[in-house]
């Protein structure tokens, strides 16, 4: 009997064509709109994430993510390195400025100062030139945003002069960094030139990088950062969640992407429930005819849940297809760089298409089975 | 009748022996009795016909006759089985394996084929759908359209969906085939082809027919007519009563 349902269903080419694009459409919209939120507010996080090696971030207590942060004194750096179990410690600046191009555009930038010494605080790979180009004088390496943004043309940017807060920067190389979440164009250069750079108050250190030695977990190296310093320490798990947390907590795309999805699954239900309705009742008779014949309630059951999961999984394959070609298509497109698909979400929408079509099944299944057999005879 | 009346009448080559039924539908506050206390034997080799004007009861009196709607009163007996005494589904059971139906618009099912639509009981019944359509295409050329048997209903002209329905209606060997206005949609030589063909593959000894028409030009063909007035049988016999 299932063979005959399958067959009844795609025989009735337009109705079978409009269900599987109903759930297809849905679980494209679910999906996709769920992958770009999460791959989103995952960018709160690409400040912690583009620097691999610190283990801990030490700020002001006040400091919250890696854009939203107060400056320390100085004095805080050597705090930090006398504090047992810290392997080393590095100083971290992070600040906006403006930046002229040779062609007169202004830009506002994100400054990044990484340590002199050791150059912690850069991204791990480079795609144009080496890390070591910081030694040369003015030296500034930009992020592959700033690449596209300022460099749309395709002229390649290295050795391109530029006017950095009234100071002269030349960029000799390219980072392959996570683009933050507003997606500004990044600068990295030695904190010393850094502080050039960015003028300010006295105090201008954003963060101490800290390394544990080995045989100290980071938590616990925190909890003694904190205690015996004042300041405030996170992990760098635990930092890069406060970057996501603060996104969530001070945007409203959390509420403008659920209502996306919601919208999707909507859709969803709406274009699957009706097709679904019209396709049980252009076929009442024929179900009818079956229950007359001796077709039990039980497999008119099985029937319609073999059309649903066809359906579903035609329709839930293509919509998780059309989110693996849109991330795909997109992914040289710096917005959407190291864009994925978290295993979960396609979980999620499969929930979704069930609970759509179990729930459009059910509505049709109703008028199966309320259609008493001797209809038929009328 | 005495239970002991309805037992003799079961024994004595009766298909169907139906008695006291009695059938009333609601129609907002008013009930409405369509048949009156019905007692009617069908018997077993004889290709019957139910005749009446449209609201008579005569599609309410075979419905409940097959299984499929329920009286409000008395008993229905088929081949020896009180069938509303079985449970629902050892019903529907029943009717899957005792019962033939052909209905007046043939209600195939339009994305499957001939053999697999007159296949239909068997696949129900658990068969193998090879095995089901193979004896659906025999049942087929048995009625001379095994040439059309790959084809769609939509392909197929009324006449030939007609014998796809009677195949599929046969296809399972019932005991008992009902039919509801079966030459309702066809000329009157094709009617008549149609219920030749009814009297030579559904009746015999251990079998019964019986059929719901309003067709004159074939009342010649029964072997039996019972003639029903607002929900009473006021005729039985082998042919129509005068002035009908």
């Amino acid at each position: 009997m299932i063979w005959i349902a399958i067959r009844m269903l795609t025989g009735d080419a337009q109705k079978f064509y409009g269900l599987v694009f109903g759930i297809a459409f849905s679980t494209l919209l679910i999906t996709q709109q769920l992958t770009i939120f999460v791959n989103l507010i995952e960018r709160g996080a690409s400040g912690t994430y583009n620097v691999s090696s610190a283990d801990v971030w030490v700020m002001d207590p006040v400091s919250r993510t890696t854009d939203v942060n107060f400056p320390m004194p100085s004095t805080a750096l050597d705090k930090v390195r006398g504090v047992t179990g810290v392997e080393w410690a590095v100083p971290h600046l992070r600040a906006g400025a403006s930046v002229r191009t040779s062609e007169g555009d202004l830009e506002g930038v994100s400054v990044i100062g990484v340590d002199d010494a050791t150059l912690i605080g850069l991204p791990k790979r480079m795609t144009v030139g080496s890390p070591d180009v910081l030694s040369q004088p003015d030296s500034v390496i930009i992020d592959d945003v700033g690449l596209t943004r300022m460099f749309e043309d395709g002229r390649s940017p290295i050795g391109e002069r530029l006017e950095l807060n009234d100071q002269r920067a030349v960029i000799r190389g390219v980072a392959d960094a996570i683009p933050s979440f507003t997606s500004q164009v990044t600068l990295y250069t030695k904190y010393s030139q850094a502080l050039r750079y960015v003028p300010g108050t006295r105090n201008r250190l954003s963060f101490v990088l800290v390394g544990a030695e080995h045989g100290v977990s980071p938590e616990e190296l925190t909890r003694r950062i904190e205690e015996q310093t004042g300041l405030r320490a996170r992990t760098r798990d635990e930092f890069a969640q406060d970057g996501v947390d603060f996104i969530i907590q001070n945007t409203g795309i959390p509420l403008n992407f659920g209502i996306t999805v919601l919208l999707g699954f909507i859709v969803g239900v709406a274009i699957v429930g009706l097709t679904f309705s019209l396709f049980i009742r252009d076929n009442i008779k024929q179900f009818g005819a079956l229950k007359a014949i001796g077709v039990t309630n039980g497999k008119i059951r099985k029937m319609v849940a073999a059309q649903a999961g066809l359906v579903g999984l035609i329709g839930y394959g293509l919509g998780v297809l059309g989110t693996v070609f849109f991330i795909w298509g997109f992914s040289g497109n710096p917005t959407f760089k190291g864009f994925y698909i978290p295993w979960q979400i396609p979980l999620i929408s499969m929930a979704a298409v069930f609970v759509i079509l179990a729930l459009t099944g059910w509505l049709a299944l109703r008028n199966v089975l309320k259609t008493e057999p001797a209809s038929v005879f009328r | 009748m005495a239970e002991t009346d309805i037992q003799a009448a079961t024994t004595a080559k009766a298909a169907i022996c139906s008695r006291g039924v009695t059938r009333d539908f609601k129609a907002g506050q008013q009930t409405i009795t369509v048949l009156h206390g019905i007692d009617v034997d069908i018997r077993a080799g004889e290709l019957t016909y139910v005749v009446g004007e449209s609201g008579s009861g005569k599609t309410t009196l075979i419905s409940i006759m097959c299984g499929i709607l329920w009286p409000t009163e008395g008993e229905v007996k088929v081949f020896g089985t009180d069938i509303y005494d079985l449970s629902d589904t050892e019903l529907v059971e029943f009717r899957l394996n005792n019962i033939g139906f052909i209905f007046q618009q043939y209600n195939l099912i339009p994305s499957i084929d001939a053999a697999n639509n007159a296949a239909v009981p068997l696949i129900a019944q658990g068969m193998d759908r090879l095995e089901a359509r193979e004896k659906a295409v025999a049942m087929l050329e048995k009625l001379n359209i095994g040439n059309q048997a790959g084809k769609l209903p939509s392909q197929l002209s009324g006449g030939q969906q007609q014998r796809v329905a009677i195949a599929r209606a046969l296809v399972h060997e019932p005991r008992l085939v009902v039919c509801d206005e079966p030459t309702a949609a066809l000329d009157a030589a094709s009617g008549r082809r149609v219920m030749d063909l009814l009297r030579e593959v559904a009746v015999a000894e251990d079998r019964a027919c019986i059929i719901v028409t309003h067709d004159n030009r074939v009342f010649d063909l029964a072997d039996r007519i019972l003639v029903l007035e607002d929900g009473r049988i006021t005729h039985d016999g082998s042919e129509m009563p005068e002035g009908h």
